[in-house]
């Protein structure tokens, strides 16, 4: 299948801008960029796309081998460059995506020239000094919630979106249906993402980095991204006046502010 | 349009003339479910009697002080941030999310959430209006769906893997290297091979020479499984002493007889002997089995022997012997009809379809020829074969002998 296909790449903005790669995080899908994304369409070429197992992306490409590690996804993401002939380019990650993003720009460093990580964590779970904010037995209960929560998932729905991946408006009308996926694949994508141990990758960051942390995350505390800040060499670190983990969609005037001005210099 | 039911209306008592549930403080006080206003940032700005009765607190404990995170145990926190936050956002309302509310006694209380966004207006800010809907009896009854959904997806991996195992008894895991000849087999279960079936076959050294067996039980599943086992090794004991193919089968239909299961099958039996100047010689009989192919050197395919009668049904079957010679690049190819009676839209696989993979495959060496009909029969179904297809196939080398 084709890769642009696979991960429901949109491309849109201004194509002979300097590429800009969107990328969402665990739960939902790339409208998640819906309200920040278009506010560089003037200078860039915008590349949105999905993560298998959400959004307009191949169920049929989904690997439960291959998308059960950070890496899996990473490789996604490459392909997807390699596809677009991406370089130079800039990486905006949110959440999980953000290490999705050190990961590949550490495999193929000509790929990205900056990051943009929005609410970053290398690891999740509290190790010794390190604070990530959770304890394993959190990550369970997160496990937990997720199987309590099939949004609008039913066995009896998949063949429809399977079969349809080219006809998105047939799970439109269907309630959820931003962050909707198989139930399995949330599991395995949460596993990936939150017992994930990423710190070491974070030293061998060359592209300018930008670490955008918001006040009273939940998901990824403060202490966090001050410790991504200091790990990637001569990154950024822009504290939000935004609340919660989502800056995108609570606070889209200050990202986008804070990415352009990253931008600029 | 429905008329109203007047029976209904009528023990109602007559209808009452005066307001009734305008009170509209008392309607959200103690609504059927706790009802909670949040700021965007989740901070408490409003929550119903019913909503503090069901948590434990007070007003004051919660109302600008609290953020509903807080009543969050952490791993619906990071759903609530994950999916419930980005959804109001970007569809306004958020329907059906199962959480669990923290108590003010530390005791955890199952609720279904729904919620909507209310845009900032007028100097006012955006709230999130939130319906908590006790659900303790539903959560428990999916929690229960979902442990009985989770045994059943491990019984079906066992039962998988017993069904893959009983399928590798079914064929040798290697063939046995047999001098002078080339010898090659496939098998192939149908479908994702999720099912037991009944074909088989076998390659074995005898005191006369070589045995080869071939055969297809009728139906599928764990009965079926107990006989294919049986044919196999029925043949190979029967073989063991007795090298004439007919006497070979005469065994194994006694001994399905014996076992009066009612399963019958078709089976091929072929005695193998090297003859002088490179040949095979080969005596079979068909326990109405297809006839094997014999793939000539020079081209074209003919049939070899005569069908008898299936195996486990007559007492007395009709079995017939047939010799037949391979000459050096000469191939016998013996099959299950899951090759001929492939099925897709176009129809059955078929004899011809047969015929031209074989004559495309003419000059290759066994397994050459095996695998190149089995994938093309497999393809042919669309990777998903409706029966099982097993394959053993017989050459005798060219006579300048490849260098290995």
């Amino acid at each position: 299948m084709d890769v642009l296909a696979r991960n429901n790449v949109t491309i849109s903005g201004n194509l002979s801008g300097k590429t800009i790669v969107f990328s969402h995080g665990f739960g939902c899908d790339q409208s998640m960029w819906r309200f920040v994304a278009p506010a560089f369409a003037d200078d860039h070429r915008i590349v949105l796309f999905d993560h298998l197992g959400y959004g307009g992306s191949d169920l049929a490409s989904y690997s439960a081998e291959r998308h059960s590690s950070l890496d899996g996804y990473a490789r996604d993401l490459l392909e997807i460059c390699r596809e677009l002939d991406i370089e130079q380019a800039v990486f905006v990650g949110h959440s999980v995506a953000a290490m999705i993003g050190v990961l590949a720009a550490n495999e193929e460093p000509e790929r990205f020239e900056r990051l943009v990580l929005v609410g970053p964590s290398p690891c999740y779970i509290d190790d010794g000094d390190y604070v990530g904010g959770f304890s394993r037995q959190d990550i369970d209960e997160l496990l937990e919630s997720l199987d309590s929560n099939y949004l609008g998932w039913s066995g009896a729905m998949a063949p429809m979106i399977m079969g349809n991946p080219d006809r998105p408006e047939l799970g439109e009308e269907l309630t959820n249906s931003f962050c909707r996926t198989d139930p399995a694949i949330a599991r395995r994508f949460a596993r990936a993402t939150f017992l994930s141990d990423n710190r070491d990758d974070l030293r061998r960051v060359r592209a300018r980095t930008l670490v955008l942390q918001c006040s009273e995350d939940v998901i990824a505390p403060r202490q966090v991204g001050e410790y991504v800040h200091r790990a990637i060499p001569g990154s950024e670190l822009v504290l939000m006046k935004a609340t919660g983990h989502c800056p995108n969609l609570s606070a889209p005037e200050e990202t986008v502010e804070a990415i352009r001005s990253f931008l600029r210099d | 349009m429905a008329q109203p039911d007047e029976t209904a209306t009528r023990a109602g008592g007559t209808p009452p003339t005066g307001p009734v549930e305008d009170d509209f403080e008392d309607l959200y006080e103690n609504a059927p479910f706790g009802y909670l206003s949040t700021l965007t940032d989740g901070t408490v700005v409003r929550a119903n009697a019913t909503f503090l009765a069901m948590t434990g607190y007070t007003r004051a404990d919660l109302v600008g002080r609290t953020r509903i995170h807080a009543l969050l145990p952490v791993g619906d926190r990071i759903f609530y941030e994950t999916h419930f936050a980005p959804l109001l956002v970007m569809q306004g309302e958020v329907r059906e999310i199962a959480v669990e509310l923290k108590h003010a006694d530390g005791s955890r209380i199952p609720v279904l959430l729904n919620g909507v966004l209310k845009a900032a207006a007028g100097g006012r800010p955006a709230v999130i209006r939130l319906s908590a809907v006790a659900a303790a009896d539903r959560r428990r009854y999916e929690r229960e769906l979902l442990h009985e959904r989770r045994r059943a997806e491990r019984s079906e991996a066992e039962a998988r893997q017993l069904a893959h195992i009983l399928q590798a008894s079914f064929v040798p895991s290697a063939l046995p290297e047999v001098p002078g000849l080339d010898v090659a087999g496939v098998y192939r279960p149908a479908g994702h091979g999720d099912e037991v079936g009944g074909d088989f076959y076998d390659l074995f050294e005898t005191p006369h020479g070589w045995g080869l067996s071939l055969g297809d039980v009728c139906g599928k599943g764990a009965r079926a499984a107990v006989v294919t086992s049986l044919a196999r090794y029925t043949l190979r004991a029967a073989a063991m002493g007795e090298p004439r193919p007919g006497q070979v089968l005469s065994v194994l239909n006694q001994a399905l007889l014996r076992e009066r299961g009612g399963r019958f099958l078709t089976a091929a039996y072929a005695w193998i002997r090297q003859t002088g100047q490179g040949r095979a010689r080969l005596a079979l009989a068909l326990g109405g089995h297809p006839p094997p192919l014999r793939v000539l050197r020079e081209g074209g395919t003919e049939a070899v022997g005569r069908p008898g009668d299936l195996m486990g049904v007559f007492a007395d079957p009709r079995l017939h012997e047939t010799e037949v010679e391979l000459s050096p690049g000469d191939a016998l190819l013996f099959y299950t009809d899951g090759i001929t009676e492939g099925r897709a839209e176009e129809g059955m696989f078929g004899e011809e379809r047969l015929a031209r993979s074989l004559e495309a495959a003419r000059g290759a060496d066994a397994a050459g020829i095996a695998t190149r009909l089995v994938e093309e029969v497999v393809a042919f179904q669309s990777g998903l074969p409706s029966d099982d297809i097993a394959v053993l196939v017989v050459r005798v080398p060219d006579r300048a002998p490849r260098s290995r």
